[in-house]
């Protein structure tokens, strides 16, 4: 089975971004760029699936800018096998990029697709559903634990107040939530390796898919500053602020 | 056009969440409704009819919406939804689970975690774990938003008489199949809609001291329990008490932070708190850049002796 992931390059999640002064956005210039953390967790499982047996193919997929390149290559580090990306300069949108990798799905024809369930950057956590909704695929969102049983993926999920398991006829996807599994180190020799693997690149156009975004961005702001408050000294002085001062027990 | 709110509920009734989503679609606009989408769910239909400024109740009822499988509530949702000029739900597991299969199906763009609605078009939301607020408007005929329940206040229980009006309810998906859950029991309050809150770090060293320690502070304040990343994935704590970016958003009156550091993951989920109390023996955690009652020291001296001056 053919297992298609997505990867996404955003700010290194230690980075603490600046906003612009101008309040056009903020400022990535210069900043590490990372593959997104989610998407990380993505590409392992992926590759545990197919160090099981259960996968013969593993292919990753990026939209963006040129650079993505390296996110792609790290992903074949990690393991997959082939990577495409769809080159962009122009900003994607989750819904533009649910129907690219659409009419990938459409192409590549994948048993199981998995993605990270959210990129730190825009925080939307909507890429996954809407590629589901645009397939017709059913959903297996924040996954804590996957497992592929007869043509089927039974889906370990992270909710409100515990965990839930619903059980998905494939073609399925998966979005991952970060106790799915811890993504292994890349080894230099894997980075060599990845190096020479398949990176095909193409654009929107080709895959007759309009980008144009559907929501303007009129400002970026910071948010409201938190001042620091006060040490104390000893819990009896705590106690003491908590009820007489903030009134809050 | 109408305002439509998708109800997160148990059938029997309404999820608080759903109450901080109406307040939000009032100020949308006035004409609200609120799809109840589920099995045997009279009991949060007669709920959200009571929630003050629900001018109407649209109730699905059927098997195929009683574990609320993504798939058919998108269904169902979908039946209806060109109707409306705003269709919200609550930025909670459920809402974010469904709204953009949603979305995409309406060929329009979803706003995530909205925490300000400026106009019927445009909204405030945080990004970048929020430390930074984008204002952003919608060039779509529909809009559908997830509301972050913390930026709005809960519409009033009751005070509100609307009509409650049937829907037939969508047949299965096929796709998907529901096998089981577990879901934590407790007396506790649900940790988004809790007024205290305990939350630990990696600094409790185990489960066993996770509880020994903040369990009993919680019991004390009839507060809920909290953690951090670091807590969550050591195992000391389950994975629905993760405060932070891309776990639960809280803001509490009171938040006490016993043994966490404040990585801006976190910071990014509980900053919003009214009083945030940091509890930790390193003097130069960043947790104490934003509390308001910082106390250096032993967390496992600190938390005891404060349990017994309560």
């Amino acid at each position: 089975m053919k297992v298609l992931v997505t990867v996404k390059r955003v700010v290194d999640y230690n980075v603490k971004v600046r906003v612009r002064s101008d309040g056009t956005g903020v400022d990535i210039a210069n900043v590490k760029m990372s593959m997104n953390p989610f998407d990380e967790i993505a590409v392992e499982e992926a590759v545990r699936l197919k160090e099981k047996g259960l996968v013969t193919e593993i292919v990753a997929i990026s939209c963006g800018v040129t650079q993505c390149q390296e996110t792609l290559r790290t992903a074949m580090a990690i393991g997959a096998d082939r990577a495409i990306l769809v080159e962009c300069a122009d900003e994607l949108q989750p819904l533009a990029v649910a129907k690219l990798v659409k009419a990938l799905v459409d192409r590549e024809q994948p048993g199981l697709l998995i993605v990270g369930k959210q990129a730190i950057d825009d925080d939307c956590n909507q890429t996954g559903q809407m590629i589901a909704a645009l397939t017709g695929m059913p959903q297996g969102t924040f996954a804590n634990k996957v497992e592929l049983v007869d043509g089927h993926a039974v889906v370990t999920r992270e909710i409100d107040g515990g965990m839930e398991t619903v059980r998905l006829k494939l073609p399925a996807i998966v979005t991952a939530d970060l106790r799915l599994n811890e993504p292994r180190y890349v080894t230099l020799p894997n980075i060599m390796k990845a190096k020479k693997k398949t990176l095909e690149v193409i654009k929107p156009s080709d895959l007759g898919v309009d980008v144009t975004p559907r929501i303007l961005t009129l400002t970026v702001s910071e948010p409201p500053k938190r001042g620091a408050g006060i040490k104390v000294a000893d819990v009896a002085t705590l106690v003491d602020k908590l009820k007489n001062e903030a009134k809050v027990i | 056009m109408a305002i439509l709110v998708v109800a997160e509920h148990d059938h029997g009734s309404l999820k608080g969440a759903t109450r901080n989503t109406i307040t939000a679609a009032l100020q949308c606009g006035a004409d609200v409704h609120v799809l109840v989408a589920g099995a045997n769910a009279a009991g949060a239909a007669q709920a959200a009819a009571q929630v003050a400024g629900v001018a109407k109740v649209l109730h699905a009822d059927g098997t195929s919406l009683a574990q609320q499988l993504a798939e058919n509530v998108a269904a169902q949702v979908l039946v209806i939804a060109k109707s409306y000029s705003h269709v919200l739900f609550p930025a909670t597991a459920f809402g974010k689970n469904v709204a953009p299969r949603v979305a995409a199906l309406l060929d329009v763009a979803q706003i995530s975690d909205a925490t300000r609605i400026v106009s019927a078009d445009t909204f405030e939301r945080p990004i970048y774990a929020g430390n930074a607020i984008a204002t952003v408007q919608s060039t779509d005929a529909i809009k559908v938003i997830t509301v972050r329940t913390t930026g709005f206040d809960a519409a009033a229980a009751s005070g509100g008489a609307a009509v409650v009006e049937a829907l037939a309810a969508v047949a299965d998906s096929g796709l998907s199949v529901f096998v089981g859950s577990e879901i934590a029991k407790n007396d506790r309050p649900e940790l988004t809609a809790a007024k205290i809150i305990v939350s630990g770090g990696r600094a409790l060293g185990s489960s066993e001291k996770f509880d020994a320690v903040l369990v009993p502070l919680a019991d004390k304040l009839g507060a809920a329990l909290g953690a951090s990343r670091a807590a969550v994935d050591a195992g000391y704590a389950p994975n629905d008490w993760q405060v932070g970016q891309t776990g639960k958003i809280v803001a509490p009156s009171l938040y006490i932070a016993c043994g966490i550091s404040g990585a801006i993951q976190h910071l990014a989920g509980m900053k919003d708190s009214k009083v945030i109390v940091a509890i930790n023996k390193d003097a130069e955690a960043p947790i104490f850049s934003i509390a308001d009652y910082g106390l250096e020291a032993d967390l496992f001296v600190a938390v005891p002796e404060l349990v017994s001056r309560l």
